[in-house]
């Protein structure tokens, strides 16, 4: 299942979530051997961080609660890595945060040089109180940030978007606008809370976390149908997906990628197979393809 | 019921303190369980860690904790009464093979903790014939001296108990004895200890065609191979391990070499922490 993606060949039309295991080159090379088509790495933030505590991720049985709190080497950290990833024969996301519009433009430039496929702005992470969600929950900041970024990188640019925003639609174009050459939805949900009532404590150890996994899966479903009516820029369509099935239908919502990441914890790192088979077996069952469904959720209403 | 969801509060039953660094926890329930695997045990407003299961029988459960940090000081001044949260267990257990005869199971100070359920389930399964390897810095930090009926070699880096010098010493000197009897001397051998003790276990086996097993410790957040803090090259210690085989420890990169802190970042294994069981 062969895709085309801004210019960029990719063995299937599956993307590894920014956060899931992606903090190895040896595992971002698994991932994709095991039927992943573009990998991301872990987000790369300003300065090293050691994210919160643990607790940090909890399985509530239909998804995760997760408050990691981007931990990072910090950009100017990471020369081993870079040096392993040069002579890699597949390619990379390299997902970026930071705290100000300047911290963003500094990691990009830098992380830019290093040549990754693409560079995805994680503005919409809800686990730090300054970093991330700030920005993609405001169109004016969301442009701001994008067209900031995009004078001073080499490489296309995806931005990551939160369906905490008020109107998602708004943010993706306001980033397409801004020069976003395609937009990644969504990260996690909420943020919410599950409290231990015999502890009487709240199980995360930052108290609120994103929601991801089967739980969230309609969210994102509507985030990438509203996005998919605002822009024509490529959208990867992420938040829930587990199976075939679900690919197809975030694909009939508009996605032309499908990012997998919860479903690691279901379905082990060979969920991406598993799913591009699935995907394949649907197709073939209902004599169809990729480009024919995708956006097909619309077609009555356009 | 503990599983691998949320964290299930339950009451500390019984404490045994093996020394001032050392003591066990037990908690008076049921968990399905295999040698080797782990649970991430929460004290709520301090943290959560992995700990491996050291003591288990079909109604209760405890584990070994080495007072060295924040969290594990004050896991060790919990008593009966105290709750503490339990999600798990997580991780492959120890494979304990069929039909092996004979079998060396290698301790190195607190990597005694996931290997003593091993040697009891050998003991009561008509198992193998067990030769326990164990040492420690100093006679104190000999973990369950009067646990097994196997009898233990002993060895200290003190001398202060048995031989004086590395498990690995006596580890050669006995495939050297049994080789003269019967090859392999093992049919497999079993370890936990300091990394660098295991890699020397591994090259070991390796140089006498024996499989091995050892468990393997990283820094880990999530417990269930999603979040990606604890990878040891391609592997994820977590849901592929803790315990690796031969066959995957050749193929390990980052065995033996490097280790990612808290943020993500490599750096060499010596670098990494003072490890827990030096
Ligand atoms: C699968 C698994 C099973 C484990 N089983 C046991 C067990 O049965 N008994 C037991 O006592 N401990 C066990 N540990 C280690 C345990 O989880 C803690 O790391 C340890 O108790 C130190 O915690 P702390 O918060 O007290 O120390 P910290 O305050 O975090 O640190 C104290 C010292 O320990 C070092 N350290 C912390 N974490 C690690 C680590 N992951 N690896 C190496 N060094 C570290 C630090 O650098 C520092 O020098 C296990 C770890 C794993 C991954
Ligand atoms: C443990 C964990 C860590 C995550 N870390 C990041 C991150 O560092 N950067 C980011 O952009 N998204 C992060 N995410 C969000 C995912 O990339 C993804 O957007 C979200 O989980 C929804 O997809 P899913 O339901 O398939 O998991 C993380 C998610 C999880 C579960
Ligand atoms: S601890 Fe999260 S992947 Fe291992």
């Amino acid at each position: 299942m062969q895709i085309n993606f801004l210019g960029k060949n990719l063995h299937t039309p599956l993307v590894l979530a920014s956060g899931v295991l992606g903090n190895n080159k040896a595992i971002l090379e698994r991932v994709w051997e095991n039927g992943c088509g573009l990998p991301t790495m872990k987000s790369i933030g300003p300065a090293p961080r050691e994210g919160h505590k643990n607790p940090t991720v909890i399985d509530l049985g239909n998804g995760l609660i997760n408050a990691v709190g981007l931990p990072s080497p910090g950009y100017l950290n990471m020369e081993e890595e870079w040096q392993e990833l040069s002579d890699r024969v597949f390619p990379i996301t390299a997902s970026i945060y930071g705290g100000s519009v300047e911290e963003f433009v500094q990691v990009a430039a830098f992380v830019s040089a290093k040549g990754p496929d693409f560079i995805e702005l994680n503005i919409s992470c809800p686990n730090s109180d300054q970093h991330g969600m700030v920005f993609g929950v405001n169109a004016q900041s969301s442009h701001d940030v994008v067209a900031a970024v995009k004078k001073v990188i080499h490489v296309p640019l995806i931005a990551k978007l939160t369906p905490a925003a008020p109107d998602i639609a708004t943010i993706a174009k306001a980033c397409e606008d801004a020069g976003a050459d395609a937009i990644c939805a969504i990260n996690t949900a909420g943020p919410g809370m599950v409290i231990d009532i015999e502890s009487r404590s709240p199980v995360l150890a930052f108290k609120k976390g994103g929601l991801s996994g089967p739980m969230i899966k309609p969210i994102a479903v509507r985030c990438v149908y509203d996005i998919f009516r605002s822009v024509s820029i490529p959208i990867i369509g992420l938040g829930g997906i587990s199976t075939g099935k679900d690919a197809i239908e975030i694909i009939m919502a508009g996605a032309t990628l499908v990012g997998i990441g919860t479903a690691v914890r279901y379905r082990g790192i060979t969920v991406f197979d598993k799913v591009n088979k699935e995907i394949s077996d649907w197709l073939a069952v209902h004599d169809t393809s990729m480009e024919e469904i995708r956006g097909a959720a619309h077609r009555e209403a356009l | 019921m503990i599983t691998q969801l949320m964290p299930a509060m339950v009451k500390v039953a019984d404490k045994d303190v093996h020394s001032p660094e050392f003591a066990t926890l037990y908690v008076n329930q049921h968990i399905d369980f295999k040698p080797g695997q782990f649970v991430m045990v929460w004290i709520p407003g301090v943290d959560e860690k992995p700990y491996t299961i050291s003591h288990h029988s079909p109604e209760r459960f405890g584990i070994t904790v080495e007072a060295k940090g924040l969290f594990s000081r004050k896991a060790v001044s919990l008593g009966p009464g105290d709750k503490i949260g339990i999600r798990g267990p997580f991780g492959n257990g120890f494979n304990m093979g069929i039909g092996h005869k004979r079998v060396a199971v290698v301790a190195g100070g607190c990597g005694m903790a996931p290997l003593a359920p091993l040697v009891e389930t050998f003991q009561t399964d008509k198992g193998p014939e067990v030769f326990l390897i164990q040492g420690a810095r100093s006679k104190s930090f000999l973990l369950y001296p009067d646990r097994f009926a196997a009898k233990a070699e002993i060895c200290t880096d003190d001398g202060s108990k048995g031989y004086k010098g590395f498990v690995t010493d006596i580890l050669v000197q006995k495939i050297k004895d049994l080789s003269a009897i019967s090859t392999p001397a093992f049919d497999m051998v079993y370890a936990c200890g300091p990394e660098i003790m295991m890699a020397k276990v591994f090259d070991i086996c390796e140089v006498h065609s024996i499989p091995c097993q050892v468990s393997l410790e990283r820094y880990m957040r999530c417990g269930f191979g999603v979040c990606g803090a604890c990878v040891c090259g391609h592997a994820v210690v977590c849901k592929d391990g803790p315990v690796f085989g031969s066959k995957m420890l050749r193929t390990m990169a980052d065995f033996n070499t490097r280790a990612l802190l808290k943020t993500g970042q490599p750096v060499p294994l010596n670098e990494y922490a003072t490890w827990r069981c030096q």
